[in-house]
């Protein structure tokens, strides 16, 4: 009996809600931890990062204007569909990062519980960071965070799932929408959850990502006017200081993060890091 | 009806046998060939795909903002927002004042008087929308009045809308005599005359309004009020592009064209040049014979030029708010 031919697949962007092929038409090889060929993945090119970014600020007003308890309920929804996804993303883990299945289904665990945690943050984040200010005078003042809008993600290399949920989960929570670039050599985990976020209840645009070469789009995402905040986990080191410079040219919030041990519990660090506290006084009321 | 009327017009003697009555007017604007419709659409598709890179896309930006009729038609325009408007026509950048203004400001006609005091000597147009803009619909006396309201105030240009009722119904004379009223109303502003293709249903009855009114005196065909949807599509721009490029090969004379709703985007605005140079001819690359008529187009185009001088995207907090 002939042995099956199995199917290789060429994936494809997901951007505003769809998904698209490279504007360049590239693709490019993605192979697992020993170097066997897994699929194609497209090669997105500094045309997708500017479409990605008009579809993440399309999505904005919307996203940011729900209500923090629906944004929190469509958040846990995803997370019951990250959970249907579980044997996928196990393989997945475990190919690309070349770990045992035991292992990549505690790290499948842990990003699903990532996911969870950020979910219930999204209702009470600003009761945390905002505040009631005492004032001496006959006015009321109070400070409440606000999304700061769209964010450019460099997604961590190494941690295919696990690191890319703890970088995007606290973008989306708080209101924000992103444009992240995924790992460059393992992309597979994005790319399903790309995949869940479009069957889910998450707007399109509101999460655009882009497989490809980072530091090939980095620098289009730094430089982007309309972008308003970039998180430098997954950036290259030799890249760094010149991606900081371009980002602060349009006065963009700048994380300086690195890949860290994403099994550590998180804080709201990364909540922090996209909002912007807006006071506000008020004469007191008749 | 209105033999009497059309026997006097100023059309070209090329054409003095199309304009002698209804029925030959009808007769020739039906002997028209018709537009292949597969065809148009596809040839305008096909010069969509055209690449513009780097110089020609600095100068097709550059000769799209001189191009734009910055146009506010609102019914919550305000004295104020008008004048935001021709300081922006003036000088769409304030910060490079090499970018070119752009032709004219478009307003109702009771903002004429505003919009004339703010552009004063500085080249920028102003056109007015007239004759019971947008739907049209209105008795000739008011239309004329409402014409030469808009000409005292000191508009350059009058946008007026035909009365598409009487097209479809057939009426071409009435089309045809109110044009021609409107355009001697118009004395020496020119006349841009909106043929709404969004209602028109069909590329044949385009081509015949295109003619009907490059017949009756028009300077300019527009395609839209920009009220209805769709409003300017390319393959409509083609067939209006043949028919003022036909009407110069016939008479010697050059019409403009405008189309105008709908165009938001740089890449549009350069689809549209593509199809004048290939379908008009490289002639009507210039503000006198072709427009847009666009309030969201030009922050684009701004947004385009600087990401073609700064290497890196522009967005919209960098332009103002309109």
């Amino acid at each position: 009996m002939s042995e099956r031919l199995s199917v290789a697949k060429t994936y494809k962007l997901y951007l505003g809600g769809a998904f698209p092929r490279s504007e360049s038409g590239r693709t490019y090889p993605v192979t697992d931890s020993r170097g066997k060929f897994l699929a194609n993945a497209a090669q997105a090119s500094r045309k997708d990062v500017r479409e990605a970014v008009v579809a993440a600020r399309k999505a904005f007003g919307k996203w940011s204007g729900a209500t923090a308890y629906n944004r929190g309920q469509v958040l846990y929804r995803v997370a019951e569909l990250l959970e249907g996804r579980r044997e996928q993303f196990i393989a997945e883990v475990a190919s690309s990062e070349g770990i045992q299945a035991k292992k990549a289904a505690s790290i499948v665990d842990a990003a699903i519980d990532r996911w969870v945690w950020y979910a219930g943050w999204t209702d009470k984040i600003a009761t945390v960071l905002g505040a009631s200010n005492p004032v001496a005078g006959p006015y009321f003042s109070f400070s409440v965070p606000e999304p700061t809008g769209v964010v450019g993600v460099l997604a961590p290399q190494k941690s295919s799932l696990l690191g890319l949920i703890s970088v995007i989960a606290p973008v989306i929570a708080t209101g924000c929408t992103a444009v992240v670039v995924t790992s460059q050599d393992r992309p597979l985990s994005a790319i399903t959850l790309s995949e869940v976020l479009a069957t889910s209840d998450v707007p399109g645009g509101v999460v655009n990502l882009l497989t490809g070469h980072t530091a090939e789009l980095a620098p289009w995402l730094a430089s982007h006017a309309d972008v308003n905040a970039l998180d430098l986990t997954g950036a290259p080191d030799e890249l760094r200081a010149e991606l900081e410079a371009s980002a602060s040219g349009t006065v963009k919030r700048v994380l300086r993060a690195t890949e860290e041990d994403w099994a550590k519990q998180p804080d709201i660090r990364r909540l922090r890091a996209v909002l912007e506290t807006k006071t506000v006084w008020h004469p007191m009321g008749v | 009806m209105a033999a009497s009327t059309t026997t006097t017009s100023g059309s070209p003697p090329e054409f003095a046998d199309a304009t002698r009555d209804e029925t030959s007017l009808r007769r020739f604007l039906h002997g028209l060939p018709g537009v292949d419709q597969v065809g148009v659409e596809q040839r305008a598709a096909g010069l969509a795909t055209r690449s513009i890179k780097k110089a020609s896309k600095m100068w097709a930006i550059d000769m799209a903002i001189s191009m734009v009729d910055l146009t506010t038609l609102e019914g919550a325009d305000t004295a104020g927002k008008v004048r935001t408007l021709c300081a922006k026509a003036r000088r769409p950048e304030p910060e490079r004042p090499e970018v070119p203004h752009v032709a004219a400001v478009c307003v109702y006609p009771d903002m004429v008087e505003t919009a004339v005091a703010e552009v004063a000597g500085t080249g920028v147009g102003v056109a007015s929308v007239a004759t019971a803009f947008p739907s049209g619909r209105s008795s000739l006396r008011i239309k004329i009045a409402d014409t030469e309201y808009a000409v005292e105030a000191g508009a350059t240009e009058i946008d007026m809308v035909i009365d598409r009722g009487a097209f479809l119904s057939g009426r071409y004379g009435q089309v045809f005599d109110e044009i021609q009223t409107i355009k001697r109303a118009c004395g020496d502003a020119h006349l841009k005359v909106i043929l709404e293709t969004g209602e028109l249903a069909t590329y044949d009855n385009v081509r015949r309004a295109s003619w009907l009114a490059l017949l009756a005196g028009g300077d300019f065909i527009k395609t839209s009020t920009g009220k209805v949807s769709p409003a300017a599509t390319l393959p409509v721009t083609h067939v209006m592009l043949q028919a003022v490029h036909d009407w110069h090969a016939v008479t010697g004379e050059l019409r403009g064209v405008k189309p105008a709703g709908g165009i938001r985007t740089t890449k549009d605005a350069i689809r549209y040049l593509v199809a004048v140079q290939e379908v008009a001819g490289p002639q009507w690359l210039d503000p006198h014979l072709f427009r847009f008529g666009a309030s969201s187009l030009l922050n684009d185009l701004l947004m385009q030029r600087r990401t073609q001088l700064d290497g890196f995207y522009s967005g919209p907090d960098y332009v103002t708010v309109d």
